[in-house]
């Protein structure tokens, strides 16, 4: 384990800023895409991919790597950014999102991405296939971590409660779920469309491990990260409490956000954000 | 023919004895074990079974992720449950992602009996056939079976195998070869053409030698694979023998028919038959009974040759 004064963690801020200004101008490149969802999952997928995970670009089929599913499939834009930051692919195939021919497909896609481990997209399913990949780990006597990021309306899914069941049953301690807990899905707030609430209750009753944490504090998300490798005998949820569209703010808490692209006038506005301009701009406190 | 085995108990054999020689083998199911036959694996090597509890869609995903890391899982259910119930993870988590996972269905078709209508999968080959990047495979029998896993595991990625619950008559040595993605020739004839899948196939040859006694000589096909399809055997049966009959117990719809019909029609236009479940759901009953009551006999498939020969 690595101690707390190891870690750059204005380093990671940074990063994440990057990351969500990759989303934010490939996304309008694209003129379509998710950007809500993508800029609440920035901060989480940055300490993974900077910070926590082992893998390396240069060694993708290695099978001690650690392996990550973007269970949310459409924040794509944000595992696209990290890849590209990463060196898994060049940052300038990043403007080539949903186009012809290119390999960044809406959601992501295993066989056309280096990097990508699981095909995801069809919500409620990323879970299951973590769970297959901490289990192989076992069979095959590997200590590699299996690292997935589930939505909050995604859990309205079955098929998340059937694996999360899965996970506890056969205690699967090498893997750690985040709960992207942005409150808002496409028809509005998830409390309102279709309560999944309580979270942290419930994946407790389903014997899970479970932390809640402020999703866009890198170093809570990291401390999060080492307490899930002492946890022992059952699976880690990491409920993020987080904003849809964080660091945008005409996106933020905003659901309309969470399938559509900026035009140009808004392209330039969030970036100029995302840089410290437009009158230095303070991201909103976490949802809730 | 005398000797009857169910293609399910070929199928725990196997798996068995290749698990002795393939540490990447595991096996999940969603709490029909005993039915689907993986508790044999399960006895020999528990650390490699995971029981998925009545969970298809988790078993699929799951068996995707154990695939993405390098293992070939075996999942297995009842046809109705592993392709309806699991659509959508067959469809994202394994087909589009072209992974190693093989879906071994047992219980497919009418013969299930007494359960009904309800677990009487009549769609899940034009399901499964439909899938890009999806091998389909029906065995006859179960040496054909236990031929038809070994393919599977020596193919890198999906697999659909359909099994059945009822005893069926053993057609073919162990000895005898089996080549994935090739039909199989096993009578000559050269007045029409019946080709077969599954519990069917012996219900053809039974047929052809009927049809042989008044006259008739029927060149009998069993196309076990059915994706990727045998195009070559069925053009030359549609050319050498000028009709054709499919017998599978499935729907007429999108089966082996559909897909015999849809290789006949832009190939070499000629009279076809589809004998098979016709549009409607099975009920409750003995498989024999049912078999009678659904048109799945060789009487049907005689009758059909005849109306294909007037045509």
């Amino acid at each position: 384990m690595v101690g707390t004064g190891q870690v750059d963690f204005n380093y990671l801020v940074e990063k994440a800023g990057t990351l969500r200004k990759h989303i934010i101008k490939m996304i309008g490149e694209a003129g379509s895409g998710h950007p809500g969802g993508s800029l609440s999952a920035a901060d989480i997928l940055t300490v993974l991919y900077f910070q926590v995970m082992n893998i390396d670009p240069k060694d993708l089929q290695n099978p001690d790597r650690d392996r990550f599913v973007l269970s949310k499939g459409h924040g794509a834009p944000a595992l696209y950014a990290a890849l590209a930051e990463k060196g898994f692919f060049p940052v300038e195939e990043l403007w080539n999102l949903r186009k012809i021919n290119s390999p960044l497909q809406g959601h992501p896609d295993m066989r056309k991405v280096p990097g990508v481990e699981m095909s995801t997209g069809s919500l409620g399913q990323g879970l299951s296939a973590a769970n297959g990949m901490a289990l192989a780990a076992r069979v095959m006597g590997k200590d590699y971590r299996v690292y997935v990021v589930l939505g909050d309306g995604e859990t309205q899914e079955g098929q998340i409660w059937e694996a999360a069941m899965t996970a506890a049953h056969y205690r699967l301690d090498n893997l750690t779920a985040f709960l992207d807990y942005n409150g808002l899905q496409i028809d509005g707030l998830c409390s309102e469309v279709k309560s999944p609430l309580p979270l942290l209750e419930k994946w407790q009753a389903f014997g899970w491990e479970v932390m809640e944490i402020d999703g866009h504090d890198v170093k809570e998300i990291w401390e999060a990260c080492q307490k899930a490798l002492t946890v022992k005998g059952k699976p880690t949820m990491v409920i993020c409490r987080t904003i849809k569209g964080r660091g945008v703010s005409f996106m933020e808490n905003v659901a309309d956000w969470h399938g559509k692209a900026p035009n140009r006038e808004q392209l330039e506005k969030a970036l100029s954000e995302l840089e410290g301009g437009s009158g230095g701009y303070e991201p909103k406190n976490c949802h809730p | 023919m005398s000797q009857k085995i169910a293609t399910r108990d070929a199928y725990g054999e196997i798996l068995v004895e290749l698990g002795k020689t393939n540490p990447r083998i595991v096996v999940l199911d969603a709490d029909l074990s005993k039915s689907t036959k993986t508790a044999n694996f399960k006895e020999v090597f528990p650390e490699r079974f995971f029981n998925m509890g009545v969970a298809e869609a988790d078993m699929m995903g799951t068996a995707a992720g154990l695939a993405a890391a390098g293992m070939i899982p075996f999942a297995s259910t009842f046809a109705i449950f592993a392709t309806g119930r699991a659509y959508d993870q067959l469809r994202n988590s394994i087909a589009y992602t072209a992974l190693n996972v093989k879906i071994v269905a047992t219980h497919a078709g009418i013969t299930v009996g007494e359960d009904g209508g309800s677990h009487q999968s009549i769609e899940d080959i034009a399901i499964m056939r439909v899938m890009p990047n999806m091998t389909v495979i029906v065995p006859a029998d179960g040496p054909e079976t236990k031929k038809a896993v070994q393919a599977a595991v020596e193919l890198e990625g999906p697999v659909y195998i359909r099994l059945g619950r009822s005893g069926v008559p053993v057609l073919f040595t162990e000895e005898e070869p089996f080549t994935l993605g090739k039909g199989k020739i096993l009578r000559e004839g050269k007045d029409i053409s019946i080709i077969a899948v599954g519990i069917m196939v012996s219900k053809a040859l039974e047929a052809a030698e009927t049809l042989s006694q008044q006259g008739i000589e029927a060149r009998v096909i069993n196309l076990s694979t059915i994706k990727p399809l045998d195009e070559d055997i069925i053009i030359q049966a549609a050319r050498e023998t000028g009709g054709i009959v499919t017998a599978e117990e499935h729907s007429i719809i999108g089966g082996l028919g559909g897909a015999v019909s849809e290789v006949t029609a832009e190939n070499c236009p000629v009279p076809v038959k589809r004998v098979g479940v016709r549009d409607t759901f099975g009920e409750s009953g003995l498989p024999e009974l049912l078999l009678e009551k659904y048109g799945l006999t060789p009487e049907n498939i005689i009758k059909a040759a005849k109306e294909v020969l007037q045509k």
